[in-house]
């Protein structure tokens, strides 16, 4: 891929060779100044644009969850955590170049908050909950932050894989009131009388708790990837990517380093408290085993494969997490392998799917299709001019 | 290159534009030390308002380092750095930024990810109005604001000729028009004082000279400090020149006053005739022929 860096001999081979920024945040780099001479079938004005497409993915979610069973409502449930999780962090390390592996302990953080607040007598509204589980993980997120603004590379992996490894362990110490290795579990919260009625009108079926926070958890998905979006195609997102591409050129350029860096931590950390709050309710436990390095790297994995700094390489990414390898363990049964050894080769054939993605595709999914379509525009638009 | 090289400016005299700068740059007995390596000694300039001042030097005078202590990159261990009667050296790059300090960097230290337009946009940082809640809700507030950072990006590009560039990413693009990509970043801000980092280094004679108009124009709206080694460009575009050798200064005065100096020749020679026997020869050459 270095011939795409090689600065061409003129504007019109540099367009027939290939006009792509660098590969490995290829998908994150959806500009913010598109509107410009974008296409003009979405309205040009950005809420506008990001509503109608809210309302469209609201509209296409309502139909997945009404025309699928209970059984797969639930694991939407688990895919809406993980995206939402994996949305903050494709933000933090896409666009913002800084790597993370302590975004499942600033999960813990949104989970035990929901898991404690919930089980109070008189609990608040689920909303609050949520809100509370956001700002407390936004506060630690700003903590790390700090620390994290001043270090690079392999130290600030370092510097949060200690958050990690280290984090869950205070529900081992504070055992009385974070549960030690059993951990809390989540009361359901009732699901209110408007909901069944909707839902029968909608579909006849009565609801159940699944449903209903399969519901919760696509609404919170939604709004966080709303607000992402956003962030993304505004200045903010520009400057995260500039400080991300070259801090010396973005010092000049008035952008206070430090600062950038951190507010993009606090937005990360406060999508990670979100999904943490979302896995409390669709797990109903919140144990330290929830929470440890690997669903760190799974996250990773999940933003990494989908294309770093697309939102939705990160909904794909998480997809695939959870539905991957629960196809191959099906697959494998199917092949006449008892449930144990399909649960293991699954998770070999997992791996290799991993590695064949890197190998192949190391701007992940949207990143590579992105770089692709690109150069067919660029090769298009090369052909159809006469110079 | 553009409407702002149209008329040839008398290469920058004395500003007689509408919006002449006012703001002086004084740097007074600025020394800066690496460790025990002195890499300035005592060197003071000033870049008047509206001028183009050049500083030169053979390779290793301390010139970028005298540069990267007026943007704030490198900290002076003594002097006084003083702009619009407010010191400086305590204060870093990006705030300088906000004091309407601009520069350029010695390669194009373009932002690889970004269209061309974006680089520019995040030159116009300083201008942005709408903060991080409303880009949060997109509010239109925030939309606005981006119209018209991307409209005052546009507009510098269209300065610089490069407007066509703009959907671009600016690895695909030839070295010459990156650089002027990144010198519409540094305009975009409209600074006051700009600091220009080896501008010429990679360009052609033709597209030197468009440069040399355009600092000449600029120096109306601006000061420009100027770090280059291309002599003839610099005696061209330059209102005064302070000269460099081993972190002290030399000589300063006038493109003229600095060509006759024998310090100055003497500076330049010694460090090019190494190899070359005849020293009296060279010596009688004049200084608008020499590189740096």
């Amino acid at each position: 891929m270095s011939d795409l860096q090689t600065p061409a001999s003129s504007p019109t081979a540099g367009a027939a060779t290939s006009d792509a920024p660098s590969t490995a945040t290829a998908a994150s780099n959806a500009s913010s100044a598109q509107a410009a001479g974008g296409r003009t079938f979405l309205p040009r004005n950005t809420l506008l644009r990001h509503l109608l497409v809210l309302v469209l993915c609201a509209v296409g979610a309502v139909v997945l969850l009404e025309t699928t069973d209970l059984g797969f409502n639930a694991q939407v449930g688990y895919v809406a955590f993980y995206a939402i999780a994996a949305g903050g962090l494709t933000v933090l390390t896409g666009l913002n170049g800084q790597i993370s592996l302590g975004h499942g302990a600033l999960m813990a953080v949104g989970a035990y908050t929901t898991a404690l607040l919930l089980d109070a007598e008189e609990p608040l509204p689920l909303v609050v909950v949520f809100l509370a589980a956001v700002a407390l993980t936004s506060l630690v997120g700003a903590i790390v932050g700090v620390a994290a603004a001043r270090l690079h590379g392999p130290y600030l992996a370092g510097a949060t894989l200690a958050l990690a490894v280290g984090l869950p362990g205070l529900a081992l110490y504070y055992r009385s009131f974070l549960g030690g290795e059993q951990g809390l579990t989540v009361s359901s919260p009732d699901r209110p009388e408007w909901f069944t009625d909707v839902i029968r009108s909608l579909s006849g079926g009565s609801p159940s708790g699944v449903k209903w926070i399969a519901y919760i958890s696509v609404a919170c998905l939604l709004i966080t990837y709303f607000l992402l979006a956003n962030l993304m195609r505004s200045r903010v997102g520009r400057t995260w990517r500039a400080v991300r591409d070259q801090e010396v050129a973005a010092e000049l350029a008035g952008i206070d380093l430090g600062r950038w860096r951190v507010l993009a931590f606090v937005v990360s950390a406060a999508a990670a408290g979100l999904a943490g709050a979302v896995l409390a309710l669709v797990v109903r436990l919140t144990a330290p085993t929830g929470f440890t390095i690997v669903l760190s790297l799974s996250l990773l994995t999940a933003i990494v494969i989908g294309g770093l700094g697309s939102l939705l390489g990160a909904l794909i990414g998480a997809a695939l997490l959870v539905f991957l390898p629960r196809v191959l363990r099906d697959a494998g049964e199917s092949l006449d392998m008892d449930a144990a050894q399909a649960a293991e080769i699954s998770y070999v054939v997992y791996g290799v799917i991993l590695v064949l993605v890197m190998l192949f595709a190391p701007a992940g999914l949207v990143g590579s299709i992105r770089l692709a379509w690109m150069k067919q525009r660029a090769r298009r638009a090369a052909g159809g001019t006469t110079r | 290159m553009g409407p702002l090289a149209q008329p040839p400016d008398s290469s920058g005299s004395t500003p007689h534009q509408d919006r002449s700068p006012t703001a002086r740059l004084e740097m007074t007995g600025i020394s800066v030390a690496f460790g025990g390596v002195k890499a300035l000694t005592d060197v003071s300039l000033t870049v008047e308002p509206g001028q183009v001042h050049g500083l030169i030097g053979p390779n290793g005078a301390g010139k970028t380092t005298m540069f990267n202590v007026a943007c704030g990159l490198v900290r002076a261990t003594e002097g006084r750095i003083v702009w619009r009667g407010q010191e400086l050296r305590r204060l870093r790059p990006a705030q300088l930024a906000g004091l309407g300090i601009a520069r350029t960097l010695q390669g194009v230290g373009l932002f690889p990810g970004l269209t061309v337009l974006e680089n520019v946009m995040v030159g116009a940082h300083r201008h942005a109005r709408a903060g991080f809640f409303s880009a949060l809700f997109a509010v239109p507030t925030s939309d606005a604001d981006e119209a018209r950072l991307r409209e005052r990006a546009v507009a510098a590009l269209g300065e610089l000729d490069a407007e066509g560039y703009a959907a671009r990413y600016p690895g695909s693009l030839p070295y010459p028009v990156q650089k002027r990509v990144a010198l519409a970043r540094a305009l975009v801000s409209e600074p006051e004082l700009l600091l220009l980092d080896e501008p010429a280094s990679g360009l052609s004679e033709d597209e030197m000279r468009e440069l040399g108009d355009l600092i000449g124009h600029l120096s109306g709206r601006m000061s420009v400090l100027l770090v280059e080694h291309h002599m003839d460009l610099v005696m061209r575009v330059c209102d005064h020149i302070t000269v460099l050798d081993s972190g002290k200064q030399i000589a300063a005065g006038t493109p003229q006053q600095v060509q006759n100096d024998p310090a100055v020749t003497e500076a330049y020679l010694g460090d090019a005739v190494d190899d070359t026997t005849d020293v009296s020869e060279l010596a009688g050459t004049d200084g608008g022929t020499h590189r740096g």
